[in-house]
């Protein structure tokens, strides 16, 4: 009975250390020569693997980056320029700051403002829904409200507000990967910059339909009147098909638009709350 | 193989097709046919007749669009159609019913055949004949097959295995001997292969018009055949198998198994196109439903850019058991969104179906029971599909043909757990086809 035992132990560990040995020549004559920098630039990323760099993962990007002559490409939303820094010391390379950006919800077709007009009872998806019709409401263009934004955020960045229906995004914890927007089949989020201490401006609405058919569709919809744009000192206000769009590289925060805009529109969010103007369109990030 | 037994329900088969009359304004979309929607040549003010081209095709794959009444356009700018997505329309007041010159609106068959086949398809072409079975893909381009590429056999689809739909039927019954001039016109133009008029056997009385047609016109290699009740047996795949006893090879065309399939009431189209220099403005299309009152089933003889919201009007409102408004047969066709939507070459019905038919159950587990690949006509395991659609395996879902469904719906309408298998798999074709196609343009 002993013997059993001993025997057993001493022919698996035998066998245990042939292998190891056969393991340690090969892996010794095939060993694939690497740039060691890759495995130096990989720990310094942020390990999401999120893809929002335009590759598979963190190593596909330290491997780019490595091989790449400059850094002007690669660029990871998620680590922000901390972590570029890093990669850059790391490579000797030289990077320009980039401006940190913030996933933007374009549209504010709450329950209230977006009646319902026809029942939808298939699959709870916004592809599957898209690929079928226009959506249970009138607006052809606005949030489908099944949440594909809300599951391809690895941040867990996106909830949909009960309240409104509609998806909201947490500027603490959005990393601008860009999964959401890629993931809307409305395209209806865009990447905007973040501003400083988050305060920004923009149009949330891209319905192209003329002013009275998106009126009559969403209370809260971009008529495409113009007024925004020509009240607007720095330009930076465009309006085509009906709907008006403000370049956040141009865009001074002013709010003059804010108070332009007929149908609101125009969100302004993040700003502080002055003691004396009461202003009840903003705060709310939708 | 595969396909299911629905009732067939076919309630208004007794309806004779009956003329619409002419709302005050109709909405003509440029969005008719499968491919580049077409481009409009008329402009705001201009007056035009029935039958004068309104809008040109965008591409190889397009169509030539035709007014349906004489009138002046209004606007030419975005309408919502049947599923609410904008698209653009033509807005045209009705004013009388004046034709455009060379159009033979006379009723007399003519039965002469013209010698050169490319003046047959230039004509075809110019009438804006598209496939009115469903898909509406241009009939020019299908009849005028690649280069190397010959048709042994065309069939005429009568099948109708949609349930609720008798236009084709009404059509059969009506207009038999145009049905079988314009497959002996498509018979030369292709070569002169061998021609057969499928029917399911559930429509014996078409059968028996369409052979006593066949009979008393004389053309050669021109027969009916009777097929087996199922759905779908219409699908263009499942034609060819039926009849030729060949299959389609996985991602080719129904040309490399030597087959064009046509609808009878494409048939007739390119009859009164070739014929009568008539352009496809005018179709035939139910409206039914179950339990619907027998005053509200009607088969009309409609013109493109009407209203649903007109025709259902006329035919009585919309009925108390209406839970859900489809354009289409009861498995493949669309709900309707947005009832101002206007009517198409290829609008084939205004079909009432009740909530408690249309109403989705709740979806519980796959049980492995096998049931959806058995009613796959096309041979895919649709339980397989859908579990790697929603993994997004890609690669998994091109070895697994998923490129190769049909959308028919057997597999949901199968499944005993209610899951939307075709919803799914639906995206998935799409995404896998253009990776597909995207592949092809790199090479």
């Amino acid at each position: 009975m002993t013997s059993t035992i001993i025997w057993t132990i001493v022919v698996l560990a035998g066998l245990g250390l042939l292998l190891a040995l056969v393991l340690f020549f090969v892996a010794r004559k095939f060993k694939v020569e690497e740039d060691p920098r890759i495995d130096e630039v990989e720990k310094v990323m942020p390990g999401a693997n999120c893809g929002g760099c335009g590759f598979a993962g963190c190593r596909a990007f330290a491997d780019a980056a490595v091989k790449a002559p400059n850094l002007d490409n690669n660029f990871c939303p998620v680590g922000g320029n901390e972590v570029m820094k890093k990669v850059a010391a790391i490579l000797g390379y030289e990077i320009a700051e980039k401006v940190p950006q913030v996933a933007v919800v374009r549209c504010n077709g709450s329950c209230a403002n977006r009646p319902v007009v026809n029942e939808y009872d298939g699959l709870q998806s916004c592809r599957v829904k898209a690929a079928l019709y226009s959506g249970d409401t009138g607006c052809p263009y606005g949030c489908l409200g099944c949440g594909d934004c809300v599951a391809a955020c690895q941040f867990g960045a996106i909830s949909m507000d009960p309240q409104t229906g509609l998806p909201a995004v947490d500027d603490s914890k959005c990393t601008a990967c860009g999964a959401c927007a890629k993931a809307c089949p409305k395209h209806i989020i865009e990447l905007r910059n973040k501003g400083p201490r988050s305060m920004r401006v923009f149009v949330s609405c891209v319905n192209k339909d003329k002013g009275a058919v998106a009126r009559k569709a969403c209370m809260a919809a971009c008529i495409g009147c113009g007024k925004c744009a020509k009240v607007c000192p720095h330009e930076a206000i465009t309006v085509a098909d009906n709907v008006a769009y403000i370049d956040f590289t141009k865009c001074k925060l002013c709010k003059k638009c804010v108070a332009e805009c007929p149908t609101g529109a125009i969100h302004a969010v993040n700003f502080p709350v002055l003691p004396k103007k009461t202003e009840t369109k903003e705060a709310s990030n939708e | 193989m595969g396909g299911v037994h629905p009732d067939d329900n076919k309630i208004a088969r007794e309806c004779p097709i009956e003329v619409l009359p002419l709302p005050d304004t109709v909405y003509v979309s440029m969005a008719q046919h499968l491919g580049a929607p077409a481009k409009p040549v008329v402009a705001v003010g201009d007056s035009v007749k029935a039958g004068q081209v309104i809008a040109e095709p965008a591409g190889f794959i397009s169509a030539f669009v035709h007014s349906p009444v004489s009138g002046t356009v209004k606007s030419i700018a975005p309408r919502k159609d049947l599923a609410g997505n904008p698209q653009i329309h033509v807005e045209i007041k009705v004013e009388g019913d004046e034709w455009a010159e060379g159009i033979d609106l006379s009723k007399d068959l003519v039965t002469s055949i013209p010698d050169d086949r490319n003046a047959m398809l230039d004509r075809i072409k110019a009438c804006g004949v598209v496939g009115l079975g469903g898909a509406t893909f241009p009939t020019h381009v299908k009849l005028n097959p690649a280069p190397g590429k010959v048709a042994e056999c065309l069939i005429i689809n009568g099948a109708e295995c949609e349930p609720f739909l008798t236009s084709d039927y009404r059509v059969m019954l009506e207009r038999p001997k145009e049905i079988v001039v314009g497959a002996a016109i498509m018979q030369k133009i292709l070569g002169g292969c061998r021609c057969v008029i499928a029917i399911e056997e559930n429509k014996p009385q078409a059968v028996k018009v369409m052979s006593e047609a066949v009979s008393s016109l004389g053309y050669a290699g021109i027969k009916v055949s009777v097929l087996k009740k199922k759905y779908p047996q219409g699908g263009e795949k499942q034609l060819i198998d039926a009849v030729m006893k060949r299959q389609v090879k996985s991602g080719g065309l129904p040309i490399d198994a030597g087959a064009v399939v046509q609808n009878v009431s494409t048939a007739l189209a390119v009859y009164e196109a070739v014929q009568k220099n008539r352009p496809l403005v005018t179709n035939v299309l139910t409206v039914t439903g179950e339990n619907v009152p027998a005053n509200m089933q009607h088969n009309y003889l409609f013109r493109i850019g009407i209203p649903l919201s007109f025709i259902i009007d006329h035919a009585g409102g919309i009925p108390e058991i209406a839970g859900k408004i489809v354009s289409g047969g009861p498995m493949m066709g669309k709900a309707v969104s947005n009832i101002e939507a206007t009517t198409v070459k290829g609008s084939s019905s205004v079909l009432y179906l009740s909530e408690e038919m249309t109403r989705r159950k709740e979806a519980s587990q796959c049980i492995r029971c096998g049931r959806c690949a058995d009613a796959c006509p096309m041979g895919l395991e649709p339980f397989l599909l859908n579990r790697l659609a929603k993994a997004d395996d890609m690669a998994a879902l091109e070895e697994n043909a998923v490129q190769d469904c049909i959308e028919c719906g057997c597999c949901l309408y199968s499944c005993p757990a209610n899951i939307p298998l075709l919803d799914r798999i639906r995206i998935a074709k799409g995404q896998v086809m253009g990776i597909i196609k995207s592949r092809n343009i790199k090479k």
